[in-house]
């Protein structure tokens, strides 16, 4: 039998090109230019140039900052996540639902927004920081500041990235664990953890890569102070006002860096947790 | 199931020698016996970048002791927020007086005769409005009556958002005092026409620069004595005018008594304080065109400084509590004439 074709409106040839030129010009001009654009300035003045600015004794500090405050906030919000999503995911109690909408603030607040609340918590003036500066405790324009804004902003992305996984999976292996007798922390260590395992370093890529490169929050606790409170995204900024391109440019090639080097591990991880779930897949379908 | 999870503990132990490494690298920074922490104004980063290096030599030699001089550079207003929520910076050296006394009117962290405390109100230099124009000065502008003129436009950073438009405002304002005296009305027509001819207000000093400089916007540019020489050195094709009657811009430091008797570096905040007032300071700070008291090396840049009439604010506007709530408040003298 002969059979109509309808037409859509992605068969007719301009449409279709239109719209894949429209894309590309956009993906050019809005992604990879301003990308190339970051390592031809930095490599302008040639390698000795490029490698003299980066071992700057305050870029090196900046290094050394920023690499700090990932290597507290990730561990944290990795335990975090995991617990918060664990009890949102295995447990009925009251408030559960409020709970999983708490855990969107970050994304739903500025983070300019987020580093002036804590500057009005724990600054001297603050109703806690008043309390602390009398007992000689410094929190904002010290690092302690810059790692709990950056942990503030960075705390969803490992829960957002189990919550949904957990949920889908279920309970039942769990269940058939604790029948045959596993104690909670065997439950989790070799039920949960490598069901789970793929989700989690998603979430630790993503919670990694915005821990280094966060600038609105810190910048407004950070206190600008070269050489002890400025990570590596302050440091592009004052380099730049500073006329100092080259430098500024070097610093962000840094931070460009990450970003690509995060993009690759993740679709390497989206990969295998693609490969993960198939075969669960195909058992379903055998069921 | 055992071997799936492995290279998570792996991944744990990278981690946590990273996490060694980097604090390591953190904790290595303290080195020196002594700390000090300046708090300052954005454009002064080459300047106090020369002059801790001259410090530090000096304190060590004179009390054997190493120091290290943080620097923390932002808007001074900024600045001096960041102080009042906590930062404990040990001195603040900034290029307006208002940012210093609100550190005593809202935090008490220093007295109120904070200005009797050092030389010069202190102030260990200062510096002056300035034009600059175009080389061969094509439209003739030597002073302030040339602004108002139907031919010539202006570029000025915004009295309302930069301390820098507020003193080339302020300067204006003494000069239409001096020539029209107590005419109120012709003081007023002065400065409408004065404002009625720039071209554009950027929100900063950088900014202005950039629009006359980069993008070769109006015949003259006004700021800071110091920033018109700096441009002219460093392009061709500019020259500086100094006009006869301009306003005195002061650059007042002081220590936070609250922070150095926490710190323990009184000692160390005044004798680097008192220290910008001694004579090799004084002629690093004049290499960086700014104005200083110091007579020997007053002397010795006698002819980057053309003779100026310089005046304060007390003597325009009464106090800056006063000249900010008349003339730059919203509603205040600066927007009636605006208004068109």
């Amino acid at each position: 039998m002969h059979q109509r074709r309808t037409m859509r409106a992605g068969d007719q040839p301009w449409v279709k090109w239109t719209l894949i030129g429209l894309a590309l010009a956009l993906t050019i001009t809005m992604l990879v230019m301003p990308l190339v654009i970051i390592f031809t300035q930095a490599f302008s003045g040639g390698l000795q140039t490029y490698l003299g600015n980066l071992t700057d004794s305050y870029t090196l500090h900046a290094i050394g900052l920023t690499l700090f405050v990932a290597a507290l906030t990730v561990p944290i919000n990795l335990v975090f996540g995991v617990f918060l999503a664990w009890l949102v995911t295995r447990f009925e109690f009251p408030g559960r639902k409020a709970l999983i909408t708490l855990i969107d603030i970050p994304f739903a607040v500025s983070p300019v927004v987020a580093g002036l609340l804590y500057l009005l918590l724990y600054g001297s003036n603050g109703w806690l920081g008043s309390w602390l500066a009398d007992r000689d405790v410094q929190l904002m324009f010290s690092w302690p500041g810059i790692v709990m804004v950056t942990v503030f902003v960075t705390c969803p992305f490992v829960a957002r990235e189990l919550i949904p996984l957990m949920q889908q999976q279920g309970r039942e292996e769990e269940e058939a664990g604790v029948v045959l007798g596993a104690t909670g922390w065997q439950l989790f260590r070799r039920v949960t953890l490598p069901n789970i395992q793929w989700a989690l370093l998603y979430g630790v890529v993503l919670t990694n890569a915005r821990a280094v490169g966060e600038f609105g929050a810190v910048s407004v606790v950070s206190g600008n102070i070269r050489g002890e409170t400025n990570t590596l995204a302050l440091h592009v900024e004052l380099l730049y006002q500073d006329y100092n391109v080259v430098g500024a440019f070097a610093s962000a090639s840094l931070l460009a860096g990450i970003a690509l080097i995060t993009i690759v591990v993740k679709s390497f991880v989206e990969w295998r947790q693609a490969r993960q779930r198939a075969p669960l897949d195909d058992q379903s379908d055998n069921r | 199931m055992l071997r799936k999870s492995s290279w998570l503990s792996k991944a744990g132990r990278i981690g946590s020698s990273l996490l060694l490494g980097a604090s390591l690298s953190v904790a290595q920074a303290q080195a020196a016996d002594q700390e000090l922490l300046n708090s300052s104004y954005d454009i002064a980063r080459e300047l106090f970048s020369e002059y801790n290096e001259l410090f530090a030599k000096q304190w060590q030699e004179k009390t054997g002791k190493t120091v290290e001089i943080k620097q923390s550079h932002a808007g001074s207003s900024r600045q001096a927020q960041a102080i009042l929520q906590g930062l404990r910076a040990d001195v603040v050296t900034y290029n307006q007086v208002t940012d210093v006394d609100i550190l005593h009117q809202r935090g008490n962290l220093i007295p109120e005769n904070w200005r009797e405390r050092l030389p010069n109100a202190s102030s260990p230099y200062y510096s002056t409005m300035a034009f600059l124009v175009r080389e061969g000065n094509p439209k003739n502008i030597r002073n302030w009556d040339d602004l108002v003129r139907d031919d010539v436009s202006s570029v000025l950073p915004n009295p309302k958002t930069s301390g820098n438009g507020r003193y080339t405002y302020l300067a204006a304002l003494g000069y239409a005092q001096k020539t029209f005296g107590d005419d109120q009305d012709a003081i007023d027509d002065f400065l409408r026409n004065m404002l009625g001819n720039v071209a554009v207000f950027d929100t900063g000093g950088r900014g202005a620069t950039t629009t006359f400089v980069e993008r070769g916007i109006g015949d003259v540019l006004l700021t800071f004595e110091a920033e018109v020489n700096n441009i002219a050195a460093q392009n061709e094709g500019y020259e500086v005018v100094v006009p006869k009657i301009s306003f005195l811009a002061e650059f007042p430091v002081t220590w936070i008594d609250k922070s150095v008797e926490k710190n323990g570096t009184e000692e160390l905040a005044k004798a680097y304080l008192e220290n910008l007032y001694t004579e090799d300071a004084q002629r690093l700070i004049a290499g960086f065109y700014n104005r200083v008291h110091n007579e020997t090396v007053k002397a010795e840049f006698a002819d980057q400084f053309p003779e100026v009439e310089l005046l304060p604010v007390e003597e325009i506007g009464g106090s800056w509590e006063n000249v900010m709530k008349v003339h730059f408040a919203s509603g205040g003298k600066l927007d009636q004439l605006q208004r068109r």
